[in-house]
């Protein structure tokens, strides 16, 4: 069995606010193993971001309270103090955000910020880790590195900004790397460069990725594993085939459904969920879908559990239905592209 | 270009964008900025034509100059027949009744500190249309097609979701019963779940109202779910424009075909099978665009002319344009009788036909 690097265990995330406490991440649990990339899922607010940054312990304010465990190796990140935790940011587990454009600091060289990564974490000099940083920035595909490495941010493009990201995320050669919708920003010639570079320097560097993201195009690509998020929990999970060919939950075949695909002929009308997802301060009753679900019906009042119903133990989903009756009702939400919207 | 007696709703010739930039102490013109450079695209009445292209292509620009949001540098765009370009503000100003746009951002579109009576009722009041009682009702009656509730009329958009506010713009474009709508990305900054919720929206509103949309989009699933025709820019030029269906199924232009294949596919055994071309490097700078065909640097199948002659957008019938040397997918039968559209940029060369099918590689999968 490969090597468990990171194990989310029941993860509770709650931010006080004037209009009552939000439950951001409500119960999320899911391991990942070296090598693997685990694609988290999810539309606005499901609290995709919130698992992946409290994770390297972003999310710490006084508003902020926390349950459950994030276990790095064995050791538990959420009990570490800020200065225990600075050890492992950028140097065992490092992030990449979603806009290029505002996590680069335009008024320090790009080189020199790449440098500052490697020489807070390893007793390096100047010159050794300007070199470093020339290699990662071919590494990561920059034209003309030993040039471009003292432009400034405002000189290098979208994408190779995003690319700049990535050199200074690997600087340390990580564990884990938390890719937080790396490609929303960026044009759809430059998004497929990116992937590709991910999963290119995943293998180069052995290390396992999170990627987050609202593209079932973008997971179904590079994800050994999919977690598909609602409302602060995981709703289903399972394998990257289980997820696209065996769904299990009505919130991902409407995912699925709403996606305008070009490897299919065009339907007649999107399917749509109708509804917009619930306030997180004030959740539904029972399972948190069952407000938009056009197949609720009275059990969805108590909440299901996220277990394995069909039979591959590995996939879990939080669906009531009987997986037949789901195999039957599913297609016409995924593919008759009828909408079921009111 | 085949009219099948249609008439345009509005069209736009030979139309030149370019923004000025400027230095130095005198503020003289030092560079431009070809954001729409001799693009010539009718838009017929109560069709969508899709626009799409990779940002910085002047997909935008060219949307905002159709409705004169810009003024034009060069060349004409009618509407219905009338030359609108050179038209003063005030003689522009019943046409503005008849030409409305929808914006990207749901946020950035709305007056915060205005009600979402007043933001709808806002062109009613500008063109003098009705009384307050009359413009309230018809304000009432907007929230209710788009899908939102008339009880709304006195809210604040900061008490929508970006969905509804969405909805919001689209009441006030639809206030005036224009006649086209220019949706410049309207669904981009939505959840995939109620992006399904917008296109579908705007697909029943057309058949209700007749309207005439021009969608602006980078997402090429979405561009051809809604699209009748589709337009595709690169750096200020149009290079291909097609039929929505051939354009997936028969794309002429290595560029589309390139953006073709880096669309990601929702299924992760199909998106492993195909053969994915990935564009080297960005699009260059359009201050100072490649000579001859601009997608030249990153094209595969260049050649030396395509650094020295820009192509002329070729006819291959259908109404399928495309301006390339060595275009896809067209046979050699089809090739000996092209001819240059029409709508050919001033700049090109219409003597240079395509001849080559060297090009003709590969078929884009078949869905």
């Amino acid at each position: 069995m490969a090597e468990q690097l990171l194990d989310v265990e029941d993860l509770k995330v709650r931010f006080r606010t004037e209009d009552g406490i939000v439950r951001a991440v409500d119960g999320v649990s899911f391991a990942l193993e070296r090598g693997k990339v685990l694609g988290i899922v999810g539309e606005s607010g499901s609290g995709k971001s919130v698992t992946a940054m409290t994770i390297l312990g972003l999310t710490r304010g006084v508003n902020a309270s926390f349950e459950g465990a994030v276990k790095y190796r064995g050791e538990n990140l959420l009990r570490k103090s800020e200065a225990e935790l600075r050890r492992f940011r950028g140097n065992e587990i490092a992030m990449i955000f979603q806009d290029p454009m505002t996590s680069l600091n335009p008024v320090y060289r790009v080189g020199a910020q790449i440098c500052e990564v490697i020489t807070t974490h390893e007793d390096v000099g100047k010159v050794v880790a300007r070199r470093r940083a020339v290699q990662l920035l071919r590494q990561v595909g920059i034209p003309n590195p030993e040039r471009r490495v003292d432009d400034y941010p405002h000189q290098f493009s979208g994408g190779m900004r995003q690319r700049a990201m990535i050199a200074m995320a690997l600087a340390n050669n990580p564990d884990i790397l938390i890719a937080d919708e790396p490609t929303t920003a960026l044009d759809v010639t430059i998004q497929a460069q990116i992937i590709e570079l991910i999963d290119k320097l995943k293998d180069d560097f052995n290390s396992s990725v999170i990627l987050i993201t609202h593209d079932l195009g973008v997971v179904a690509e590079i994800a050994d594993d999919i977690a598909v998020m609602y409302a602060g929990r995981i709703v289903e999970y399972g394998s990257t085939r289980d997820i696209f060919y065996d769904p299990q939950h009505p919130y991902t075949w409407g995912l699925l459904g709403s996606i305008p695909r070009l490897d299919e002929a065009r339907p007649e009308k999107l399917h749509s969920i109708s509804g917009a997802p619930p306030s997180l301060i004030n959740l539904p009753r029972g399972c948190k879908f069952r407000p938009r679900c056009p197949h609720a019906f009275d059990k969805c009042i108590e909440e299901p559990g996220l277990e394995s119903r069909v039979e591959d133990p590995g996939h879990l989903d939080r669906c009531w239905l009987p997986v037949d009756e789901k195999r039957n009702l599913r297609e016409l939400t995924i593919h008759s592209g009828r909408s079921e919207a009111a | 270009m085949t009219t099948n007696g249609k008439t345009p709703l509005v069209e736009a010739v030979h139309l030149r964008k370019y923004f000025p930039i400027k230095a130095g102490l005198l503020q003289r013109e030092v560079a431009r900025v070809h954001a729409v450079d001799d693009v010539s695209i009718e838009v017929f009445e109560g069709e969508t034509l899709g626009l799409v292209g990779e940002s910085g292509c002047g997909k935008s620009t060219f949307g905002r100059t159709m409705v004169r949001l810009l003024e034009p540098t060069d060349g004409d765009v009618r509407f219905e027949g009338q030359s609108i370009a050179a038209l003063g503000a005030r003689a522009l100003r019943p046409l503005r009744r008849e030409m409305q746009m929808v914006f990207q951002d749901p946020y950035a579109s709305l007056n915060p500190r205005k009600r979402v009576g007043s933001i709808i009722g806002g062109p009613l009041k500008i063109h003098g249309i009705g009384d307050a009682k009359e413009r309230r009702r018809r304000v009432q009656e907007l929230l209710e097609i788009v899908g939102l509730s008339p009880e709304h009329f006195n809210r604040f958009p900061h008490e929508f979701s970006g969905g509804q506010r969405q909805r919001i713009g689209v009441a006030r474009a639809l206030a005036l019963r224009p006649k086209l709508i220019v949706a410049d990305e309207p669904v981009s900054a939505l959840d995939v779940s109620i992006q399904a919720q917008m296109i579908n929206l705007l697909e029943e509103l057309q058949d209700e109202f007749s309207l005439t949309y021009v969608f602006i989009a980078h997402d090429l699933g979405v561009v051809r779910h809604v699209s009748d025709r589709i337009a595709v820019m690169y750096l200020g030029k149009l290079v291909e424009l097609s039929p929505a269906q051939e354009l997936y199924e028969r794309p002429i232009m290595p560029y589309t075909e390139a953006l073709l294949s880096a669309v990601p596919i929702p299924d992760p055994d199909l998106s492993a099978q195909r053969e994915r071309i990935v564009l080297e490097g960005d699009v260059p700078s359009p201050i100072d665009p490649p000579s001859g065909c601009r997608f030249h640097p990153r094209c595969r199948y260049a050649s030396e002319i395509c650094s020295q002659v820009e192509p002329p957008l070729t006819d291959y019938g259908n109404g399928h344009l495309a301006a390339c040397h060595h275009p896809l997918n067209v046979d050699a039968e089809t090739l000996a009788r092209v001819t240059a559209a029409p709508e050919t940029p001033a700049a090109a060369d219409e003597a240079a036909l395509p001849k080559d099918t060297s090009g003709e590689s590969r078929p884009v999968p078949e869905p």
